[in-house]
């Protein structure tokens, strides 16, 4: 099989103040172009760790990644990233910050005008059309979160790299956002990466969940083919007994198996 | 809120809307005793609010009023030749501030003059300062080898007290202007530089983090990222630099000679006229005063959290 994303055997060892702390170990991944990956497992495990990579942010102890066959060896527009803090810029506004991105990547051969569109596109897509004029401290966690959403967004990214990108929303909120991406993805063809806490949401949206182990040390458990047909339904889904087994699966992993020690 | 709370005005309006028949029920209401001001809404507010203002101004003027009285007490038991009292004083300043800007010859001119020729030398010595110690600050801040030449060379300059740069400048410039406003910019650089610096290399990880996956142009980091989040270390490092400058320049001009705030106190001094050198010193508080509150308010405009 042809990968787009290749990881092989990839480490990951910080320096700390009390030593090495060897975060990830281990990693072998090969992720087809246009799949839907979700990352699941207890905090601190290394997931952000393992997406920074991808990213290009930081590099390997040891191992390689490669990206359509070229070795990752820092960012790069063609990976969009949603951060787990959403690391707006706090002096611009949400359009501000939309805008930035969207002028990197499409201002060389756009005219203003349309770039401003994109701009408000996006923000629409993730309903915040009302706050576009708001700078990040004037608007809730949640909101901030879908500005950082609709910033990797407006970049048509190939590859998306999401880290917990609904975690601060409201359920109903969530489930909205969660079918535009569905929907984007499937129009976009994006490869997508998305680390989560949340074991329906990892079935709902994926082809694959890699389920991690708990560090220090942690590296790729198991991975679990979620077979649904698309596109999917939640309120179909939830009659359907394929899906309540391979909730049931992961359940298991994270909560049989690799039990959190209580620290 | 109780029915009963109906002040005079709330009555006015209800007399006057046309919807009120005058008749049985208004006057009833009219008759009825109303509420004492203090007990409405309004006039709780009123009195929440007078409160609130004794509790900010009392303990000011509290120490204010403590402070001239111990400046009485001082000033009369120094009798015949002691320090000049508050009331002296203010009649000294009422005289010198009824004319501020005269000009009589280079050495003897208005308060008004010297106040501005002291805040000009401040401004052009600061700019300067401003001119090379921000891009150096950054240019540290970024470049971790840079950092550690300029280090050794900072750390040793930096304590030396800014009369001492004085002879230095009056050799190399041979005129008194220049080597005030050299003294101005040697000591207000330093903290310029070293807040720029310290600003630069707290950028936050995550912003420079968002400028690597958008793959952002030199200029774009330094316009978006690198400069608005330095800017509040910057400002901070402006407000000290401008402290530091208003402090040395009395010093300086009272060296110098000339025109200044500096200058004036020494003639003054010369003059044997205590009054005025009172005066002096408050002038210098109070214009340091404002030019603090000044910078203070333009930093919080950028304060972004
Ligand atoms: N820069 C760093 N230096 C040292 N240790 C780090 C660094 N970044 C992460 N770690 C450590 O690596 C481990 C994994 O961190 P990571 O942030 O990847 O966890 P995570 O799975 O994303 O957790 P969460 O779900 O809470 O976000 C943690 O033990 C963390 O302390
Ligand atoms: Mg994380």
């Amino acid at each position: 099989m042809h990968s787009y994303l290749h990881i092989d055997n990839a480490k990951m060892v910080f320096d700390t103040k009390k030593g090495k702390f060897t975060a990830l170990t281990d990693i072998n991944l090969d992720v087809k172009q246009g799949e839907f990956i979700a990352l699941i497992g207890h905090s601190g495990c290394g997931k952000s760790t393992l997406l920074n990579l991808v990213a290009g942010l930081t590099e390997p102890t040891q191992g390689v990644l490669l990206l359509s066959d070229k070795e990752i060896k820092g960012p790069g527009p063609e990976r969009g990233v949603v951060f787990q803090n959403h690391s707006l810029l706090p002096w611009l506004t949400c359009f501000g910050n939309v805008y930035l991105a969207v002028e990197r990547v499409f201002g060389a051969k756009e005219p203003k005008s349309k770039l401003k569109e994109r701009t408000q596109a996006a923000l629409e897509l993730v309903g915040l059309s009302h706050a576009i004029h708001k700078h990040p401290n004037e608007i809730s966690g949640g909101m901030k979160q879908r500005v950082g959403i609709a910033r990797a967004l407006a970049m048509e990214p190939k590859v998306l790299l999401l880290d917990e990108p609904f975690g601060a929303l409201d359920a109903l909120t969530r489930a909205g956002l969660q079918d535009e991406l569905m929907r984007i993805v499937k129009e976009t063809q994006a490869t997508t990466l998305m680390v989560t806490h949340d074991v329906d949401e990892a079935v709902l949206l994926s082809d694959r969940i890699v389920m991690m182990t708990n560090g220090p040390s942690a590296t790729i458990g198991e991975i679990l083919e979620v077979d649904l047909p698309r596109p999917r339904d939640r309120l179909k889904l939830a009659e359907n007994p394929a899906y309540h087994h391979l909730r049931g699966q992961v359940l298991e992993f994270l909560y049989q198996k690799h039990l959190k020690k209580a620290a | 809120m109780s029915a009963v709370t109906i002040n005079e005005n709330s009555l006015k309006d209800i007399m006057n809307s046309p919807d009120t028949t005058p008749l049985p029920a208004a006057v009833s209401v009219a008759e009825a005793r109303p509420t004492p001001f203090l007990q409405t809404e309004r006039g709780l507010a009123f009195a929440e609010a007078i409160g609130k203002f004794f509790r900010a101004v009392l303990p000011p003027i509290l120490g204010i009023a403590l402070f001239i009285l111990l400046w009485q007490m001082v000033s009369v038991s120094g009798g015949e030749s002691g320090l000049p009292g508050p009331a002296k004083t203010w009649e000294s300043a009422k005289l010198l501030f009824a004319d501020p800007f005269y000009d009589n010859g280079p050495n003897d001119k208005g308060i008004g003059w010297n106040i501005l020729h002291s805040l000009y030398r401040v401004g052009a010595g600061f700019g300067l300062a401003a001119l090379v110690g921000i891009p150096l600050g950054f240019m540290i801040g970024r470049f971790q080898f840079l950092s550690g030449m300029a280090s050794p060379i900072i750390s040793l300059l930096r304590p030396v007290s800014p009369l001492a740069w004085l002879p230095i400048g009056l050799y190399v410039f041979k005129e008194t202007e220049p080597a005030s406003l050299w003294v101005i910019f040697i000591s207000s650089i330093w903290p310029i530089i070293l807040n720029t610096a310290a600003g630069v290399s707290r950028v936050p990880q995550d912003y420079l983090n968002v400028a690597r996956v958008l793959n952002l142009s030199e200029w774009k980091i330094f316009t978006r990222i690198l400069f608005p989040s330095v800017l509040p270390h910057l400002m901070t490092g402006i407000r000290l630099s401008i402290g530091v400058a208003w402090l040395v320049i009395v010093a300086a001009e009272m060296l110098t000679g000339g025109t200044g705030l500096g200058f004036w106190v020494w003639d003054e001094w010369n003059n044997l006229n205590v009054e005025h050198i009172l005066i002096a010193i408050f002038i210098v508080g109070i214009v340091g005063l404002l030019l603090e509150q000044v910078l203070v308010m333009i930093a919080n405009r950028f304060n972004y959290e």
